[in-house]
């Protein structure tokens, strides 16, 4: 719709002379306030780019952390243990997601999909350091801190993104595809798995990447689940590991600049990788709405 | 259609095995998946409130009221964080739901159409950014210009409110409710913005026809049309701040008592169990926390339900009007 431009005939005076007025306060507030939004993205990205960038060395991201207030080390513990608990919840959490997608659209009834589909939709409302408590109470107490704990927690909060976005698009997915399949005397379970699935795989990369994307950065659970660990590259699910957010917290609360410049670092590392995961996560789903023809 | 085809004996009986295990086992695997989602949801709730009991039943209901948190005495009380949850999340919500509605204008109605989308996706980004990011720059950029520009600018044109007493402060209540507003704005922006782009454009014409202003057009048109939306995406929006943990706990400042000045470092319900919960000592603060944790659950459900339900009956009311119109032609 393009609006009204200059009035050749309406004359600017009187009550329009009002009206005119209020709505260009209008136009300019809304203006302001997107910049504003984009703004504020550049400053905390900037922020983060500025004073990262100069404490990014080589040495930064292949020595483990040091003792506690020992900021000569780096983050390579963090890495891995961010890789190993991310990637053991993304194993749960992504063909769990899934199934709960399939079932809702290609099995239940509609009254039933609409309850576990407002079941997700709770769940991902409910507080992550709710789910770090949960976990906390299943696994940890009695026992110990440990990675796959923290992955538990993180693979709950991913379940819901990964299945709601799985449902949305497998929705899109063109009937007619479906019906041909039958048509053919193609078990249900077959043209599910081979037609429906593929036919929306981009969506469901999405939803996927999005999911992990989000949990990458997740703190809180992590804090309850892994925030107690030893020193160097640990790798065993078992016992606490080390993670990118938990060493930004930490360094954060600490009063040492040297502390401060570190954490700006692994701010940068995690910035780059969630934003670099949302883009590619955005060109799957164009390219997939695309071939769906939605 | 899959009914039709299992019931004719013939073709029953020539499907083959892989066929007769398959079509039983995706409905049962998937039907287990979903049954544990539902089961992840009331898991939760047990977990809290088990381990929250020796905290419920030591201090009953009147633990939401109680100003007190005190780890020597062990006497604990959830008043100083409700206070904090509330007054942090409502200042939150009050900035973040009219620059969303603001965006959303610029990006449906103003922008040029070669900049909508990448506006769009800029502010997206922004929901993307980690919160545990978000506090670190809250602690040493956000922080130090509250303190030395914001709070003292604040103070000397309205200093004479309460709320806006005592010494400017990095740490408090204020700098936890600007960081909570950068939080939820993209949130509740994407869904304004989705609910703005369903107006039907003849109706907006119609405005225009009849002489409206572009912003006469959006108050008349656009808001009511998408009220439900709006209200749904802010209650949304809302849920995601009270359920803040790790950002709040790092701007807030950890106090745990109420303070009527907005520049003093307090708590809220979520940034006090993330701050303490871990190697919480004695026998009733981490139970106290978990208690904590139940009010900000049953909080967040009722949020999370209330917010749907608005934006689906906006939904229904809209087919609604749909059909009526489809009927009138």
């Amino acid at each position: 719709v393009s609006a009204p431009g200059g009035h050749a005939l309406l004359l600017d005076r009187g009550n329009l002379k009002r009206r005119n007025r209020v709505n260009r306060a209008i136009e300019i507030t809304s203006t302001i306030a997107a910049l504003l939004a984009v703004a504020v993205l550049l400053l905390v990205v900037g922020s983060v780019l500025l004073k990262g960038l100069s404490a990014l060395s080589i040495h930064f991201l292949t020595t483990p952390t040091g003792l506690f207030g020992d900021t000569s080390g780096g983050i390579s513990n963090a890495i891995v243990g961010s890789a190993i608990m991310v990637g053991l919840a993304a194993l749960m959490a992504i063909p769990v997601g899934l199934l709960v997608a399939i079932y809702t659209t290609e099995f239940a009834g509609p009254r039933f999909g609409h309850a576990v589909r407002f079941v997700l939709d709770i769940l991902n409302g409910v507080p992550t350091i709710i789910t770090g408590i949960f976990v906390f109470g299943l696994l940890v107490e009695g026992n110990k801190q440990s990675g796959f704990a923290a992955s538990v927690a993180l693979a709950i909060i991913m379940l819901p993104i990964v299945a709601r976005t799985a449902q949305e698009v497998l929705t899109l997915v063109p009937a007619n595809l479906k019906e041909a399949a039958h048509a053919l005397g193609i078990a249900h379970w077959r043209s599910t798995v081979r037609i429906t699935v593929p036919t929306a795989a981009g969506g469901l990369i999405t939803g996927a990447l999005l999911a992990v994307a989000r949990v990458a950065g997740e703190t809180a659970p992590l804090i309850l689940l892994s925030s107690i660990y030893g020193q160097g590259v640990l790798t065993e699910p078992g016992e606490a590991l080390a993670s990118i957010p938990i060493f930004i917290f930490q360094s954060s609360e600490s009063p040492s600049p040297e502390a401060h410049t570190q954490a700006w670092a692994a701010a940068l590392i995690l910035i780059a990788f969630v934003l670099v995961l949302n883009v590619v996560a955005r060109a799957f789903y164009a390219r997939s709405r695309k071939r769906m023809g939605a | 259609l899959e009914a039709g085809a299992l019931s004719n004996p013939v073709l029953r009986a020539r499907r083959n095995l892989t066929d007769r295990i398959g079509d039983p086992l995706l409905r049962g695997l998937s039907g287990l998946a979903a049954a544990l989602a539902v089961a992840v949801i009331a898991g939760i709730v047990y977990e809290v409130i088990h381990i929250a009991w020796p905290a419920i039943s030591a201090f009953g209901i009147g633990f939401v009221t109680t100003n007190d948190w005190n780890p020597v005495t062990e006497n604990f009380g959830a008043a100083p964080f409700l206070y904090g949850t509330v007054v942090t999340s409502a200042i939150a919500l009050i900035f973040a739901a009219p620059i969303s509605i603001a965006i959303s204008i610029y990006l449906t109605e103003l922008a040029p159409s070669r900049l909508r989308r990448p506006v769009a996706t800029l502010v997206d980004m922004l929901a993307a950014i980690p919160t545990v990011i978000l506090g670190l720059w809250g602690i040493l950029v956000l922080g130090p210009f509250m303190h030395d520009t914001i709070e003292p600018a604040l103070q000397s044109v309205l200093g004479f409110l309460p709320i806006f007493s005592g010494d400017p402060s990095a740490f408090g209540y204020l700098t936890a409710a600007v960081i909570l507003t950068i939080m939820v704005t993209p949130i509740i922006t994407s869904v304004t913005r989705e609910v703005f782009e369903t107006v039907p454009g003849d109706l907006k014409e119609g405005a225009y026809a009849l002489g409206a202003t572009r912003w006469e057009m959006v108050r008349e048109v656009v808001l009511p049309y998408s009220r439900a939306g709006i209200v749904g995406a802010s209650i949304l929006g809302l849920g995601r701040a009270i359920g803040e943990a790790i950002a709040v706990a790092q701007v807030i400042g950890g106090a745990t008592a109420i303070n009527r000045s907005l520049f003093h470092t307090g708590g809220t319900m979520a940034a006090q169990i993330a701050a303490q919960f871990q190697g919480a000592p004695g026998a009733l603060q981490k139970p106290s926390l978990a208690y904590l944790g139940l009010i900000l659950l049953v909080f967040a459900v009722v949020v999370n339900v209330i917010a749907r339900l608005i934006v689906q009956r906006g939904k229904l009311k809209d087919t609604d009007a749909t059909l009526t119109e489809a009927e009138a032609l």
